[in-house]
């Protein structure tokens, strides 16, 4: 099981780089949505997958699932559905402001304060 | 205090919820923000002398003894650096009020610097390698906020770069500490120290090296992953971009200089060597581009990558002196580098643009704004008073004692190319025939001053008064030398 969780861990992560490095903002933003999907993944794979009793602190128990890839995942689930969001935003505003979401578009030096 | 170690992340963290019930209110915001980081500083200054006295101090979270719960520790390098961030995070409060525009500072500025206080704090004084990605990201998000704040095209543009840069290097973050819970199933950096050499796999460890040192490398900007950061520093106003040059950058360093001391110092082989190479080609790309470019604030920013290289090269070498060198150039950088940008965003302000071209012959106007600006920049490239010297020269007798010759050459040589460039900008922007300024904040210049100058003197201080923080600073670097130290504080409390 945690071969075929690792090697869907790679298959995202290999989406993902394939999305990002295209020119539209769209495919990118959804390109890093899917990276962390693949490090979320890969965190779970990490702990290893057993089945069994509830994670409690108990003696006794063997065979049970380890609580702190879940913890960990939860959090950093958050955190990514933060940033997509501002993400969104920020490339809607960019679109509006700059009339294109073609990253090759968006060179330029201009300084200003 | 059982609990101090918390206070420098709970406080700014109260004050930043407690201004989003008056964002109307602009005077509060100021007020509360400005006596809120006051405190901040007197709560670190105690926390620094508290683990003078008592050596290194943790606090478990929830009482969960030390690998299974959250543990902030602080040893005297993170108490001192989170005395650093608060100092000047204060200077540059006070410097945003006549600085920025009302308009700008009403769009929930204070409470995004409140919130960059508490993710800079947090991942300086975590002991905990997963807390540590999250105070990254708690971090990262205000710096997003701040580096967008005032919507100009130029500031979307590179935000979207500066933006996609920093979610792969987190989600990167997160896959390190996956692999590193997968081999050695513990999230403690104290435990992750002690566990990681019984495991004897070196392959796998060199690769988690390498990928907490891309993690790492991107947000301080070391060489081949520098790449975002002239771009994406240009756009904000020029009070973020002191936070940013002296706080964002040194967090990545401080993540380098923490996990090879702790998880990797036993292989002082090819991973160490690498890190040494890697600084010295980012202080000659820093170099090359600070020389090449004529606008003040890019000269500035290309001597952010210059001392990243110089303050790496020190840890890399990994003996007691280069460390104590890295150290101390660690904190003189993130002070004299906000204290510069402060005295060319009053330059920017006077001149109404960053190019060395609009600028000439201030020192007429404005003698206080051109001296200041002249001892600060001495003051960087490492003239003996000041303080950027006795951080080099530790470093280049650390680097000579441990058998390099060519490490210590190009820090030497740099520094002369450093003075160089900063003073490009003093002939060019105070000799010469006055120009006619035409900033819209030339009446300001007095406000401004003040906070920039204060900052200069602390930065003069630390240097002439170097005896007097040489203590401080052996006791920091005590842990990085000897992590068994750092582990049993963690450890055995618990």
């Amino acid at each position: 099981m945690e071969i075929i969780m690792a090697i869907a861990a790679g298959i995202l992560t290999m989406c993902a780089v394939y999305l990002i490095l295209s020119k539209s903002i769209l495919r990118i933003i959804i390109g890093t949505g899917l990276l962390s999907h693949a490090a979320h993944l890969l965190v779970m794979t990490m702990g290893g997958l057993k089945t069994g009793a509830a994670p409690v602190l108990e003696d006794g128990v063997t065979k049970y699932t380890d609580p702190l890839p879940q913890a960990l995942v939860l959090t950093a689930i958050v955190i990514s559905f933060g940033v997509t969001a501002f993400f969104l935003v920020l490339a809607y505003r960019a679109y509006q402001e700059l009339g294109t979401d073609n990253i090759e578009e968006m060179k330029g030096t201009d300084t200003n304060d | 205090m059982i609990n101090l170690p918390l206070l420098p992340i709970l406080i700014p963290l109260l004050t930043g919820v407690l201004l989003m019930f008056f964002t109307k209110r602009l005077w509060m915001q100021r007020i509360v923000s400005f006596l809120s980081t006051l405190l901040t500083i007197g709560v670190s200054l105690y926390l620094v002398s508290q683990v003078k006295a008592n050596g290194i101090l943790t606090v478990t979270l929830g009482s969960w003894p030390a690998p299974f719960g959250i543990t902030l520790v602080s040893d005297m390098l993170s108490a001192l650096l989170v005395l650093t961030t608060s100092v000047l995070v204060f200077f540059v409060i006070w410097y945003s009020m006549t600085y920025l525009s009302e308009q700008h500072q009403r769009f929930y500025y204070y409470i995004a610097v409140q919130f960059l206080l508490v993710g800079v704090n947090g991942a300086f004084t975590t002991g905990d390698i997963f807390n540590m990605f999250v105070f990254f990201e708690v971090f990262l998000i205000s710096s997003y906020v701040l580096i967008v704040l005032g919507g100009k095209p130029a500031q979307l543009r590179e935000s979207l770069k500066y933006l996609l840069v920093n979610v792969i290097s987190s989600a990167l973050f997160v896959m390190t500490v996956a692999f590193l819970y997968g081999i050695i199933g513990t999230l403690n950096m104290a435990d992750i120290s002690q566990k990681i050499s019984e495991i004897n796999q070196p392959g796998i460890l060199s690769v988690i090296a390498i990928l907490f040192l891309v993690v790492f490398g991107l947000k301080g900007a070391i060489f081949p992953l520098y790449f975002w950061l002239p771009g994406s520093y240009q756009v904000p106003p020029t009070p973020v971009l002191a936070l940013f040059g002296a706080l964002l950058t040194k967090v990545g360093v401080y993540g380098i200089l923490r996990t090879y001391s702790l998880f990797f110092s036993n292989e002082i082989g090819i991973i160490h060597s690498l890190l040494g190479g890697l600084a010295l080609a980012t202080i000659i790309i820093g170099v090359i581009g600070a020389l090449a470019t004529k606008d003040a604030k890019q000269i500035l920013i290309y001597n952010i990558i210059v001392a990243v290289g110089v303050i790496l090269y020190g840890v890399s070498v990994m003996t007691r002196q280069s460390l104590e060198g890295a150290v101390f150039y660690l904190l003189h950088d993130m002070l004299i580098k906000a204290a510069l940008f402060l005295l060319v965003g009053i330059m920017i302000g006077i001149a109404g643009s960053s190019r060395l071209k609009s600028m000439g012959g201030m020192i007429k106007a404005y003698p206080l704004l051109g001296w200041t600006y002249f001892i600060a920049a001495l003051s960087l490239a490492g003239i003996p008073p000041f303080s950027g010297f006795i951080g080099k020269l530790l470093i280049v007798r650390g680097g000579i004692e441990a058998g390099d010759l060519v490490g210590p050459f190009i820090v030497l040589a740099s520094s002369l190319l450093v003075l160089y460039s900063v003073m490009q900008i003093f002939i060019r922007g105070f000799w010469g025939t006055p120009k006619t300024y035409t900033g819209s904040r030339r009446h300001l210049v007095k406000q401004l001053l003040a906070p920039s100058i204060l900052l200069v003197m602390i930065t003069v201080a630390y240097g002439v008064g170097a005896e007097a923080v040489r203590p401080f600073i052996t006791q920091a670097v005590d842990p990085l030398v000897d992590p068994s130290l750092y582990i049993q504080a963690v450890l055995k409390e618990g």
